[in-house]
């Protein structure tokens, strides 16, 4: 029992870590009707920034800090160069250059790093001493870092919905998702807002990056897992709706980490040991996307179908 | 006729040129198996041509169609058969299953979501593969031998796989272009251009969507058979979603809308690859920039280059004024 408890508190931080790559991934898509496989790219550069810039300053939090402003800078250069000339062009044309962008950045990060998972620091508590971890059910201790991206879990989403609701800049980009050409008629540089909501995306799944360096291996082609998962996450949540994609992102998340963990085991009841881990393997890693194909046979548009189709 | 030679000039070309090839001093093993590689992504290329640019279904899911077929071989080498026979059928029939069951979901979105889905559908595909370790898993399986007709080990000699691909691949190319041009295809193309008229007409585009995507899937799943007996060696890297992004950007280098673009997509793109691979150790520092930029400024791909250029040259000074003579 207290076995399904940490994986279902593992199953939320990978929902929570899906959920900073997705919202800024569906914003983009939202806002400029640009689908961007690269912005995995992005997450896998925010872990590698983090961890360098980490070893090199000593302290974890510090890395983690420093990634933000760096993954902003890339997500601006490379909104400069390539993405800047494709909001026009069908998503065809989006799809092919964002994916010469991952290859590119990822054959770079290859180049730069090389091809071996790098050293992270282990994070610390503010005092400087171990982080350790808190006791839950039973004498059971789960990490405390853990704990924290939980808690990013519950900020972000309120902070985002405070920022697209409730401020000037939110109602300019949720009026320039349904009707762009008003609202650069009514005077506002729609250009530099595509650019603003493009490098705060990018920034999102950067910070999701670093916060994940710690837990997952920071190799080349971390970004591409995480890129297709979020894609299902937006399939399910609803293109375009943030709420969505957290529900969804939550959903995912659990169903990989508990699918994993559990079914080889539940198969051991009806199967041979061998037998039961092998199609236990297949069976979970292929769970995400028969549920995926589960919601879509009922529900087309996603579980929460955003201003656009 | 004459018309269609013309338009059809640069890819009947490169189908004369392959022919040739192996008398002209690519005769010596590997230059046959890089052409066999290149004229069987074509096939692949060809068939996703016929849903991108007939359907307007832009799927990033097909190199899950060719490792269904690859790994069809596979399974049946592992299990002692290798007659060709039996092991080809089942390969384009598994191909064309799979295509089937994913297609009946995934069809019944469109735009973004279609794209999402079949990766989706396709990354599933790869993680089963792995995930399989009786056929090697992520190490991949070595084919004991090629797959035999009859008995007879045809397949083992070079020239003739190489022309059995040759012939496959026009005759591929031949059957998606009559399918296109036929009664069935101007249905497709209508629902891509304009899918309410074509309710409105009567049609539903669905089913004939879903009948498109499995026959791709089913000349997929050949190109993955053909691929694991070229190879002799079937790994999930078959599968991985580059490798669809790597067949969508054949597509589109060749030209959309034009089923012969993508032979030209798929030769092209095989040789700069192995040619840079051999020239850089991260060749894709070039690769990745080369596709950007094409897709930025070449419109209508390697196809329309010649009535681009043609066109060009009639805006130059001194033909203008013969025009006007």
């Amino acid at each position: 029992m207290s076995m399904l408890l940490v994986q279902a508190l593992n199953g939320l931080q990978f929902g929570v870590l899906l959920f900073l790559v997705a919202a800024g991934l569906s914003l983009v898509f939202g806002v400029m009707d640009l689908i961007n496989l690269a912005h995995g790219v992005q997450y896998m550069l925010g872990a590698y920034v983090a961890a360098t810039l980490g070893v090199w300053t000593g302290s974890f939090w510090l890395g983690a800090l420093l990634a933000l402003p760096v993954a902003l800078l890339v997500g601006l250069a490379l909104e400069w160069l390539v993405f800047r000339h494709l909001y026009r062009r069908d998503h065809l044309s989006q799809v092919l250059a964002t994916f010469g962008v991952i290859l590119t950045v990822e054959e770079a990060t290859r180049a730069l790093w090389g091809s071996a998972p790098q050293t992270v620091l282990e994070p610390t508590a503010l005092t400087g001493g171990p982080l350790g971890g808190v006791e839950i059910v039973g004498g059971l201790l789960y990490p405390t870092y853990r704990l924290i991206i939980i808690g990013v879990g519950v900020v972000v989403p309120l902070l985002l919905w405070f920022l697209v609701e409730r401020t000037r800049a939110g109602m300019l980009v949720r009026a320039g998702a349904t009707h762009p050409a008003m609202v650069a008629a009514l005077g506002v540089d729609i250009r530099r807002l595509f650019t603003v909501v493009f490098a705060f995306g990018a920034m999102l799944a950067g910070f999701a990056g670093a916060l994940a360096s710690p837990i997952f291996p920071v190799a080349p082609g971390m970004g591409d897992t995480v890129l297709i998962l979020c894609f299902v996450v937006i399939v399910i949540g609803g293109v375009g709706s943030i709420r969505g994609a957290f529900i969804a992102a939550l959903l995912v998340g659990l169903l990989d980490t508990i699918g994993r963990a559990m079914l080889p085991d539940a198969l051991r009841l009806v199967l041979d040991p061998s037998a039961a881990r092998q199609t236990g393997a297949a069976l979970a890693s292929m769970l995400v996307y028969i549920a995926m194909a589960g919601i879509l046979f009922f529900r087309p548009a996603g579980l929460f179908p955003g201003a656009r189709a | 006729m004459i018309g269609q030679l013309r338009t059809h000039s640069l890819p009947l070309a490169a189908l004369l040129a392959l022919a040739a090839a192996p008398f002209l001093g690519f005769g010596d093993g590997f230059a046959l198996s890089l052409l066999a590689r290149a004229m069987i992504l074509g096939m692949a290329a060809v068939s996703l041509s016929l849903l991108i640019g007939g359907a307007g279904l832009v799927s990033l899911g097909h190199a899950a169609m060719m490792g269904v077929g690859a790994y069809t071989v596979v399974a049946f080498d592992a299990a002692g058969v290798s007659e060709g026979v039996i092991v080809f059928p089942a390969a384009i029939a598994a191909a064309a299953l799979f295509a089937l069951v994913t297609g009946a979901v995934s069809l019944r979105t469109s735009g973004v979501h279609f794209i999402m889905i079949t990766l989706a559908f396709g990354q599933m595909a790869f993680f089963t593969a792995s995930s399989f370790s009786s056929l090697g898993g992520d190490d991949g399986y070595t084919l004991y031998a090629r797959t035999e007709w009859l008995g007879a080990r045809i397949l083992d000699n070079r020239l003739t796989f190489h022309f059995l691909c040759l012939a496959l691949l026009a005759l591929v190319w031949l059957g998606c272009s009559r399918l296109l041009a036929s009664r069935f295809g101007r249905v497709l193309r209508a629902a891509k251009e304009n899918p309410q008229r074509v309710l409105a007409v009567g049609f539903q585009p669905y089913p004939y969507r879903l009948v498109a995507y499995t026959l791709a899937g089913a000349v997929s799943g050949l190109a993955g058979a053909l691929l694991a007996n070229a190879s002799e060696f079937v790994s999930p890297a078959l599968l991985s979603w580059t490798r669809s992004g790597e067949l969508m950007f054949m597509v589109i280098l060749g030209g959309v809308g034009s089923l012969s673009g993508a032979i030209l997509g798929a030769l092209a793109i095989v040789l700069l690859e192995e040619w840079l691979s051999h020239l850089l150790v991260y060749w894709r520092l070039v690769f990745g920039p080369l596709l950007v930029l094409s897709v930025l400024f070449l419109h209508g791909g390697l196809i329309g280059v010649i009535p681009r250029t043609r066109a060009a040259l009639r805006l130059l000074p001194w033909t203008r004024r013969n025009a006007n003579a």
